[in-house]
């Protein structure tokens, strides 16, 4: 493997990592130049092929990146593409910071990416937008990589806001379907919010450490721990505390956690290709690599650690408790995604940045696999969602039913399977840490390993298993998916089930993320779960014999009774829990509340400033009343112009008078 | 005999101008109807040929008639720019006039007459030499205004414009009079060595100042002398009123400077105070009553109203900085007068006249580039970047602030604001209005390229306006 990446680099004439770095990027970004811009020129097959091409190309690429500093222990580059201005001491400039932390996200997205392409081939077979979408997507893998490459906190902020602009793009992509386009107003207006805090935070970190380059960021980050800043008089508040609260707000709205957790559910308006790559596998994990990569900075305080722990443990388990009651199978999938993110950003929250980031990729494969899985039971389906119309197609689609397993065990934690090394060491790493907030943390994720169990299998149960609950004429129709659709499942169930094998010792106990992520001594719970570690082997052994994987059986076993055993259980439970009931299935209320007070608020402010202030201060009074009294004092005074030659002449003698009497008078 | 030589050599474009008017005069009286445009092509090469000579003694100065008459840097330019603007006028004013049977000798005749008369203003030294400038120039002006006999509203015109006019002749040789029995002399250099030495001492000199500057202000404008202005320009023939509008300004400009600050710049602190007067009220009734006017002849005569209120601003600021202003603002408001009127005559034709607000309605959709021009105009006069109405409407204010006179500059940027109303309300009606008649223009094609040469070069003015700025200030020893 390693002699043909080489051989081909040669080949390509890539002498040096420089123009690799940046060939990375700009691979999809001539995709998606050409299949944008020249959609017109070029037929529908020639638009996948030059954007798949180009995600391709960086997909090699990447992996040429992980050999060169991952397998051959390269040292971390860090340097300037492009100098973009220079005003007084600042300089803003385009670089690329290349290290295993980065080689890692750039192979989770081209590949994740390519397989989404190769996907959308037969997803979006018959839709018109077909060339726009290609273009799209590839827009938004440009976008990603420029963002998880980025040296520097400008080009951090561009790409975060690129992404979230293809996101706003590609979930109103039916735009003619009103539920999209709310959708995508609401992705917009949320993720404004989040962003607003995190350019105050870049706003702060130039403020106090005059620079936007990470190493001189991070350089002065311990000064910054000393200083202090006041904002509300009598309150000294830690600048890095601040800094930091602010930066994951901004990874509060693109990483969806409570409480602007809003627009993820609603984002799966959008194509089911976009669920699986931007709400799902890359763009909503923006947030959690962000903080990773931010770690010399979160380390310094407590207070922020505190706060990510919290909010992290909060969405995890109570996101998780809406997928039960949901019946749109993306929806419930999206709700795990959610509750998923929760579990990551609890790993940041307890220092365990690897874990986080191990989650992170565990799950872009997993929940990748899930959504397309999903999606190619709605193409089956004849893009139906609603769950409760499906059931048995297991023996119609064998192949989509395997991998929707291996995703489904892999999101719960089954032993063996990636998602159990990534979940099992986030929920250790928290009972051993001990920032304010962590045992509420650990007894939220855990009792969310049961409620995912719950709703993943329900989903896998109402879905596959059971009565064939759908009409005469789609069940005639059911037939497993091309193999443009179940090519891309399998290659991504093979990295579900098995890579936490090959990962788990380098990438938590080993010196994997070694100068790209840092962790104070006495933080560092991962280093004290590694006296445990004996082999990934042994871990998943003994992961059998854990209080997770028995919550996890005893999810299973809830939702099979109550949706194969006994299918009229469940209206007995919704009867007796009544207002509990009713309480998720207003998603807590969040929406209502948000309509209610700040869309409701917003608007209300506004009319009352456009009919108080606009209309009668400004345009009644300050604007037309002035105008109102010019024109007044102009027809007084034309009337001064009476035509009458005496008239004139007596002005005249009068200004003459007036005129000689200040004369006299001076 | 060798001393009158010496004294013409810097008056030969005087001479060859009262020539060529009696040429003019004479030659027309064999033209039939047909070749009438001879006189036109002949006035035409009057201006000419004066341009010719008056740039061919540029650089030379010295005075003339024992010291009645001056050549010095500013009268060539105002000249030149005199030559220059008048040309564009008779241009202007040809079709017009044809499509009145309008077109006579008389016109240019009596054009080149009142040229002469500028002239002389200009380069007047004496107090004797700056009353026959004006009253040749006005005379003219009076004959102009009832050049249509058969019409009352221009021979009612002119009849107020020649009895306010007499009046104010008669208050400003009443005033040269005093300051001649005050001083002793009719010579501008002579009085200011005397009002310098003598101080300001003496009721009488003051009385004078008095009555020299309402004659001054009647002539340019200003309130409270400015009443027969909107009669005049309404009620005269929109070529006369063009004339009116555009080259008389600087020989009333140049009249301020002779007068005031060739002779009685001993006296500044006092004039300074009288024309700051006459430039607040004039900003103000110019820009506010200008608002209440739908015949757009009245409103640019009030807009003529304000402007000389701003000329009035540099002058007053009493600095050659601030004369240099004033001059800027003087030649770049002359070729936008021009501009403005030139293009009432444009939308003019036989039997119709453009004087409504109202007739520019629509325009762009009659013709696009000619409203693109008028909005060009429209814009400069109110003092819009990047057109030169703005650079000069900046000059005057930093020469008045560099004196210290802040309340001055803020009452003419907020009157200017004002102002801006009636300016942008005529490109609002070109653009936003439905026409109410939609017949193409019919005026001939090389005034259609002088009159949009004429309006770009106000935006060209606006955009490089150094090199006219460094005349002014090379003429005024700014």
């Amino acid at each position: 493997m390693q002699e043909i990446l080489t051989s081909m680099l040669q080949w390509l004439r890539f002498d040096d990592m420089e123009s690799v770095y940046l060939a990375i990027p700009l691979a999809p970004l001539a995709g998606a130049i050409v299949a944008g811009l020249f959609g017109r020129f070029i037929t529908r097959g020639m638009a996948h092929w030059v954007t798949i091409l180009g995600v391709a190309v960086a997909f090699v690429l990447s992996l040429a990146v992980f050999q060169h500093h991952v397998l051959e222990g390269a040292e971390s580059y860090n340097g300037t593409v492009y100098r973009w201005l220079s005003t007084g001491d600042l300089t803003l400039e385009i670089g690329f910071l290349i290290d295993n932390l980065t080689a890692v996200m750039l192979l989770v997205v081209t590949f994740v990416s390519l397989m989404v392409h190769i996907y959308t081939i037969g997803y979006m077979h018959d839709d018109p937008g077909y060339k726009r979408f290609f273009s799209y997507i590839a827009l938004f893998t440009f976008s990603m990589l420029m963002l998880v490459m980025s040296n520097n906190f400008l080009q951090l902020f561009f790409g975060w806001e690129a992404v979230g602009l293809v996101s706003y793009l590609l979930i109103g992509f039916w735009y003619k379907r009103p539920t999209a386009i709310y959708a995508n107003l609401k992705a917009f207006l949320v993720n404004r919010v989040g962003d607003f805090g995190f350019l105050l935070g870049i706003g702060a970190v130039l403020l106090y450490a005059g620079t936007l380059d990470y190493a001189a960021v991070f350089a002065d980050a311990p000064e910054m721990a000393e200083q202090t800043m006041e904002i509300f008089e009598g309150s000294p508040w830690s600048v890095v505390s601040v800094v930091c609260i602010l930066l994951f707000i901004g990874a509060m709205g693109k990483s969806a956690q409570v409480p602007l957790h809003v627009w993820l559910p609603d984002s799966m308006e959008g194509p089911t290709p976009i669920s699986a790559l931007i709400h799902a596998a890359t763009m909503v994990t923006a947030g959690i690599f962000m903080v990773a990569r931010m770690s010399p900075l979160f380390e310094l305080s407590e207070a922020a650690l505190s706060f990510v722990i919290v909010t992290g443990a909060v969405t995890a388990f109570f996101m998780g408790l809406l997928g039960l009651v949901q019946n749109d199978i993306k929806r419930v999938v999206a709700y795990s995604t959610l509750s998923q993110l929760g579990y990551m950003t609890v790993a940041l929250g307890a220092s365990a940045y690897g874990a986080a980031i191990f989650h992170l990729m565990t799950h872009a494969f997993f929940k990748a696999l899930l959504f397309l899985a999903a999606g190619s039971v709605i193409i089956a389906m004849h893009h139906d969602q609603d769950m409760r119309n499906m059931g048995g197609l297991r023996k119609y689609m064998p192949v989509t039913w395997l991998t929707s397993w291996i995703g489904a065990l892999a999101l719960i934690g089954f032993p063996g399977t990636s998602g159990f090394f990534s979940k099992d060491s986030i929920i250790e790493a928290v009972h051993m840490a001990d920032v304010p907030g962590a045992g509420f943390a650990y007894v939220a994720v855990l009792a969310g390993v049961f409620v995912t169990a719950l709703y993943t299998f329900r989903m896998i149960f109402m879905v596959f298993h059971g009565r064939e609950r759908m009409d005469e004429h789609t069940r005639g129709h059911l037939h497993e998916t091309p193999l443009v659709v179940t090519g891309p499942l399998v290659l991504l169930a093979i990295p579900s089930l098995a890579i936490g094998w090959y990962t788990v010792e380098p990438m938590l106990f080993g010196t994997y993320f070694q100068g790209a992520i840092f962790v104070q001594h006495e933080n560092d719970v991962l280093f004290e779960l590694g006296h445990e570690f004996h082999g990934a082997g042994s871990m998943a052994l003994h992961g059998l014999t854990q209080p997770p994987f028995w919550l996890a059986m005893a999810g299973i076993a809830t939702a099979w009774f109550f949706t194969l055993a006994a299918p009229g259980a469940g209206e007995t439970v919704k009867r007796l829990s009544g207002p509990l009931y009713r309480m998720l299935v207003a998603k807590y209320g969040f929406d209502r509340f948000n309509e209610v007070v700040f869309a409701g608020g917003a608007r209300a402010v506004g009319r009352l400033l456009w009919r108080v202030g606009d209309r009668v201060l400004i345009d009644g009074l300050v604007v037309n009343g002035s105008a109102r009294l010019v024109g007044w004092v102009a027809g007084r005074a034309r009337l001064l112009q009476s035509g009458y030659l005496y008239h004139y002449a007596f002005v005249m003698i009068l200004g003459l008078l007036g005129l000689l009497t200040w004369w006299v008078v001076a | 005999m060798n001393s009158v030589m010496a004294d013409l050599s810097h008056a030969w474009p005087e001479v060859y101008i009262l020539t060529m008017a009696c040429v003019l005069l004479v030659v027309d009286l064999y033209l039939t109807e047909r070749f009438r445009f001879v006189s036109y092509l002949l006035a035409q090469v009057t201006l000419l040929g004066a341009a010719m000579l008056t740039l061919g003694q540029m650089g030379g100065e010295g005075t003339a008639f024992t010291g009645a008459f001056v050549h010095d840097a500013m009268s060539d330019i105002l000249k030149l720019f005199i030559y220059l603007v008048s040309a564009m006028v008779f241009l202007y004013a040809r079709d017009y006039l044809k499509a009145r049977n309008l077109l006579k000798g008389e016109f240019y005749m009596l054009g080149l007459f009142g040229v002469l008369g500028m002239m002389l203003l200009a380069s007047a030294h004496s107090l004797l030499m700056l009353y026959l400038g004006l009253e040749l120039m006005s005379l003219s002006m009076y004959a102009l205004v009832a050049f249509n006999r058969d019409s009352p509203v221009a021979s009612e015109a002119a009849m107020k414009y020649f009895v306010l006019g007499a009046i104010a002749s008669g208050m400003l040789l009443y005033g040269m009079s005093l300051i001649y029995g005050a001083t002793g002399s009719l010579d501008v250099a002579t009085v200011a060595q005397a009002v310098t030495d003598e101080g300001v001492k003496g009721q009488v000199i003051r009385f004078g100042v008095v009555f020299l500057l309402v004659g001054l202000a009647f002539k340019l404008g200003a309130a409270p002398f400015h009443m027969w202005l909107p009669d005049v320009y309404q009620g005269a023939p929109t070529a006369v009123t063009l004339y009116l509008s555009a080259a008389p300004k600087i020989a009333a400009f140049a009249m301020f400077i002779r007068l005031l600050v060739d002779g009685l710049s001993g006296l500044v602190a006092d004039w300074q105070q009288m024309l700051a007067v006459m430039a607040v009220l004039s900003l103000a009734i110019g820009n506010v009553v200008a608002i209440a006017q739908t015949n757009i002849k009245r409103m640019l005569a009030y807009s003529t109203i304000s402007h000389a209120g701003f000329l009035l601003l540099g002058v007053l600021a009493g600095t050659p900085d601030g004369y240099a202003a004033a001059m800027f603002y003087t030649l770049t408001y002359a070729i936008m007068a021009a501009a403005g009127f030139g293009m009432i005559t444009v939308l003019s034709r036989a039997g119709f006249e453009a004087e409504e607000i109202d007739d520019f309605k629509g325009l762009n959709s009659r013709s696009p580039w000619m409203a693109g021009m008028m909005a060009l105009i429209m814009f400069s006069m109110a003092g819009v970047p990047p057109t030169v109405g703005f650079f000069a409407k900046l000059g005057v204010l930093e020469a008045v602030l560099a004196v210290d006179m802040v309340w001055l500059a803020l009452a003419a940027v907020f009157f200017s604001i004002i102002g801006a109303y009636y300016y942008i309300r005529v490109v609002k009606v070109m653009y936003f209005d439905e026409a109410a008649d939609e017949s193409p223009l019919e005026a001939a094609v090389d005034t259609r390229i002088v009159v949009s040469a004429n309006a770009l070069a106000v935006l060209y003015l606006g955009l490089f306006p150094g090199t006219l700025m460094a005349i002014c200030n090379a003429a005024l020893g700014a």
